[in-house]
């Protein structure tokens, strides 16, 4: 007998199963703890920044302070050159990057991947530390300036000023620009272009028609990216000791005028709005470049095609040529790190392990300190970045739309930004209990950089998360698992590794972080190796133990980067649905 | 008889469904839903994406709370129970195998949550690899399994743990057709094998009909219809049950009397037919009807049969879509609204072209009136 059934009116819901359902009183603690912290540590910071450059003396909302900064000379010739450099070095950078990403994305060649794995070693060098090899190299008294004065008599000085700047950075950034580009090159789908040519279109036309195309979102993000970079790097200009650009200027302000004064605020302002600006502007090229990457089908597959007579040995010729310019500082820095005396010469004149005797034995401090900081931040990070992305992907709690976006804003804000505003804000906090300054303790570098990398941590954590699906959690629900152990048997296990590769990732970048730190630096004893770096280079004896400082970073970067890449690597992550 | 069969010794349960309501935001996603199923019964939730059946097993198996209402297993109510004590086998519709565990281990774990002697556990997971014809693999991880083999992998770690109820969220949607075919045919024997309760959730009438012993039809977050694959086919509810399962034609009419065997409908484009009494008991004079028509019910006859006729209604071919072992065709009745029809006998029916005249021709047992709301 069939039962056809009626639809009786709704019994009206009770208030409180309507609670129920939309929130989760766990989930709710966690989001609001999440949301005291990031408002302590991000907004109040950048806040306090805001308020100070746009408020009047009366203290009312004023764009006074800003329309004064286009009229003092020296803030619109820092504005100039910062924008000069950013121009340049991704212009530098693009004329570097765009060969070298074509011919490795679309032709195989013996040591094809060398290079890939080779071009992307600048990234793991701070550009400041790049910037004292290069002097070596290319300054005054380098090795290149002298072999030109010896074979042609030519003297020039390609580290002179903003020049140096633009080419340590260019040298340092290009591979943003390279590792986009050649990304979204493999991803192009082969029959688009071959679609292109048989309508016809080759060689250039092809190129220019369907290939860049196709491209230019990545590139454009890549170049963006690069330029925001470039504007935040403070330590090459010090280390240059060229400091009329916004970053430097900005530190000046603030550590030599005082914290009270308005123009150091302003520039930060200043910052922040170019910085955000390229952030959005990327954004909204990369989420508009759906058409490049919605095409499935075959990909360019591992190998591309074989290279043929000349360029057999030309398109090779070309990577080694790019590269090694590009490789030069990091030589540079491993050769003055064993230096006694280079000076006026090609190469050092004595040798000598005292600069590392230096920096583990005699003054082993900046090494400790950057362990410690880097550590600790990445610690935090990668606890309050997991939370967050749990919240996120599987959250039942109002407001944590709102809580990533804070989280991720530290991604537009320039070093010297967060440091200023940490200063701003935690320097007239005492720690409980005692008369100690927040900001004058080693806490506040852990703080500041786990800020300032959390975005990092946060998209790794993410990513890991997304890996997993919900049903996977049900499945264990089911299968007799309470909810915790559900979490450690299934969840854990899956993202730890990517999460782990996060927070290995804000360890390495915390590492050589320059331009929060010389902000927040008080005491020489509390400075980590980038500090230490700075105040070497400053003299020319300690030169040698600066470069000595700079491998260690190289090195705790390098390891750092293949830990990271080990750990994210797919293997049996691989788990798509 | 496999191995593994006489270690596994299910208990199956009675589930009672009382007033459940769940709502999401604004939208009510299961709406006052009340029934039982009974000990050993494959029960199906059918209905279209968004209908609430698998908001409906999720509740079930303790994934979901219900803002309003209660589940009872064997008459106890379990609705504050959390998943993880309900006893439950689930397989999920994308299997939720966990990729970092060999088989064997996905198939253990629930074994190991409840804490099952080491000894035994190897003895047991194999049983239940056997079951499903999988024995040998449990070394393998789950993506160096094809998907069928995914699939089997879910439905032995969802029964390992002898569970009193089976809980399958389209379990099939994600295999390939010839593949779905030879796994439904293959739930249906391990169900009756081992005897356990089991709710499926599907959108796929065929696989409704063919597996279950009784269907709700959802929609809209009701319940519609509950009855056998017969009852829900023959004897539809309403317009929508007719259409989601089988598919059918729609014309409005007025019923003008009942004499007997026959029921005298007449149809708004003038026409008259008649309907079996027996098959619409309930017909009154004056009620207002929606006439269902299957298309497999209709005939294609030639036009032009003499004026008065009953149940052949004249039109025009508007489409023919011949597919060898069938053809489909939209013909356009006189007064303007277009019906399918569907022969298993193309060749015969060739004849009818496209823009040609021809007529339907239909029993009045296959004529089924749904009483129109007032």
């Amino acid at each position: 007998m069939s039962v056809p059934v009626s639809h009786p009116a709704p019994a009206p819901l009770p208030l409180s199963a309507r609670w129920r359902t939309s929130v989760d009183p766990g989930h709710a603690a966690l989001a609001a703890i999440l949301f005291v912290i990031l408002g302590v540590f991000v907004v109040l910071p950048i806040g306090a920044v805001l308020k100070i450059a746009l408020t009047s003396d009366s203290g009312g909302l004023t764009l006074a302070h800003l329309a004064r900064f286009f009229t003092n000379p020296l803030y619109v010739e820092s504005l100039i050159n910062s924008l000069l450099a950013g121009f340049w070095t991704v212009a530098i950078g693009t004329v570097l990057a765009l060969p070298l990403a074509f011919i490795v994305a679309r032709y195989d060649f013996p040591g094809r991947m060398l290079i890939v794995t080779l071009s992307t070693l600048p990234l793991v060098l701070p550009p400041f530390v790049g910037a004292i090899a290069l002097v070596q190299v290319f300054g005054r008294a380098g090795t290149v300036t002298l072999l030109l004065q010896d074979l042609f008599g030519i003297h020039v000085n390609v580290m002179q000023g903003l020049r140096g700047i633009i080419l340590a950075q260019a040298l340092h950034f290009f591979p943003f620009i390279f590792l986009t580009v050649t990304t979204a090159l493999m991803n192009v789908d082969r029959s688009l272009e071959e679609m292109g040519q048989m309508m016809g279109a080759r060689g250039w036309r092809l190129l220019r028609r369907v290939v860049f195309p196709l491209v230019l979102p990545a590139y454009a993000a890549g170049a963006l990216l690069t330029f925001v970079k470039a504007v935040d790097d403070i330590g090459t200009p010090f280390i240059l000791n060229f400091k009329n650009m916004l970053g430097p200027q900005a530190y000046l302000r603030i550590t030599t005028v005082g914290r009270d004064d308005v123009d150091g605020y302003v520039i930060c302002v200043v910052m922040v709005v170019l910085s955000i600006a390229c952030v959005l502007l990327s954004n909204w090229i990369v989420s508009r470049r759906e058409y490049a990457t919605l095409q499935t089908g075959a990909r360019s597959p591992e190998g591309g095609r074989a290279l043929t007579g000349w360029r057999k040995a030309a398109a090779p010729g070309l990577c080694a040529l790019v590269l090694g310019i590009a490789l030069l500082p990091h030589a540079g820095v491993v050769v003055m790190s064993f230096s006694r005396i280079w000076s006026l010469t090609y190469l050092p004149s004595a040798y000598t392990l005292n600069n590392y005797a230096e920096i583990f034995l005699r003054a082993p401090r900046f090494v400790v300190n950057t362990l410690l900081y880097s550590v600790g931040a990445a610690l935090l990070g990668v606890v309050i970045a997991a939370a967050i992305a749990y919240l996120l992907q599987r959250g039942r709690v109002p407001g944590k739309g709102l809580l990533d976006a804070v989280a991720m804003m530290p991604i537009a804000l320039p070093g010297v930004v967060i440091g200023v505003g940490f200063l701003r804000v935690f320097y007239n906090m005492t720690l409980p209990g005692t008369e100690t300054s927040l900001a004058s303790t080693w806490m506040i570098f852990v703080l500041a950089y786990m800020v300032r990398r959390l975005p990092y941590a946060l998209r790794a954590s993410h990513a890991a998360l997304h890996q997993v699906h919900a049903s996977l959690e049900d499945a264990a629900a089911v299968g007799g698992a309470p909810r915790v152990r559900a979490f450690r048997r299934v969840v854990l296990p899956l993202i730890l590794g990517g999460v782990v590769a996060g927070g290995v990732l804000v360890f390495i970048t915390s590492a050589v972080e320059f331009s929060t730190t010389i902000t927040l630096v008080s005491r020489i004893e509390q400075s980590p190796l980038s500090y230490g770096i700075y105040i070497y280079s400053q003299s020319p004896l300690g030169r040698g133990a600066a470069a000595a400082l700079g491998v260690v970073a190289i090195v705790i970067v390098a390891l750092g980067t293949y830990l990271a890449n080990r750990l994210s690597g797919r293997g049996r992550m691989a788990f798509t649905l | 008889m496999p191995p593994g069969d006489q270690r596994l010794r299910i208990q199956p349960v009675e589930v009672e469904l009382r007033r459940l309501q769940r709502r999401f935001h604004d939208m009510v996603a299961v709406h006052d839903l009340s029934l039982v199923v009974g000990r050993g019964e494959f029960f199906t939730f059918l209905g279209p994406s968004g209908c609430g059946k698998t908001t409906t097993l999720r509740m079930i198996a303790g994934l979901l709370q219900p803002d309003v209402g209660e589940i009872f297993f064997d008459g106890r109510s379990v609705t504050g129970t959390p998943p993880w004590e309900r006893n439950i086998g689930m397989v999920f519709q994308n299997y939720a195998l966990w990729p970092h565990m060999t088989v064997f281990d996905n198939v253990a774990f629930g074994l190991v949550e409840r804490k099952v002697e080491r000894g035994a556990i190897p003895g047991l997971v194999e049983g239940a690899l056997s079951l499903v014809g999988l024995e040998g693999l449990g070394h393998r991880l789950p993506s160096q399994l094809s998907g069928g083999q995914q699939q089997r992998v879910a439905l032995a770690r969802a029964v390992v743990i002898q569970p009193a109820l089976l809980l399958l969220d389209e379990p099939l949607s994600n295999l390939d057709a010839r593949l779905r075919v030879q796994m439904r045919n293959e739930l249906v024997k391990l169900q009756q094998q081992l005897g356990i309760t089991t709710i499926y959730v599907t959108h796929d009438q065929e696989e409704a009909l063919m597996l279950s012993t009784r269907i709700a039809v959802m929609h809209r977050g009701h319940l519609v219809q509950l009855g056998t694959p017969q009852e829900v086919y023959e004897r539809p509810a309403d317009a929508f049950v007719a259409d989601f399962l089988g598919g059918a034609n729609f014309l409005s009419g007025t019923i003008r009397g009942v004499s007997g065997a026959d029921v005298t409908v007449s149809l708004q484009s003038g026409a008259t037919l008649r309907a079996s009494a027996a098959r619409n008991p309930e017909a009154q004079p004056g009620d207002s009807v929606t006439v269902c028509l299957r298309p497999e019910s209709l005939e294609l006859v030639e036009p032009g049969s003499p004026p008065g006729s009953a149940n052949v209604l004249d039109g025009t071919v508007r489409m023919r879509n011949y597919l060898g072992w069938v053809m489909a065709c939209e013909v356009e009745l006189t007064g303007g609204v277009a019906v399918r029809v569907q022969t298993t006998t193309p060749r015969a029916h060739l004849r009818f072209t496209e823009g040609g005249p021809v007529a339907v021709r239909f029993h009045p047992e296959d004529v089924l009136l749904l009483k129109n709301a007032s």
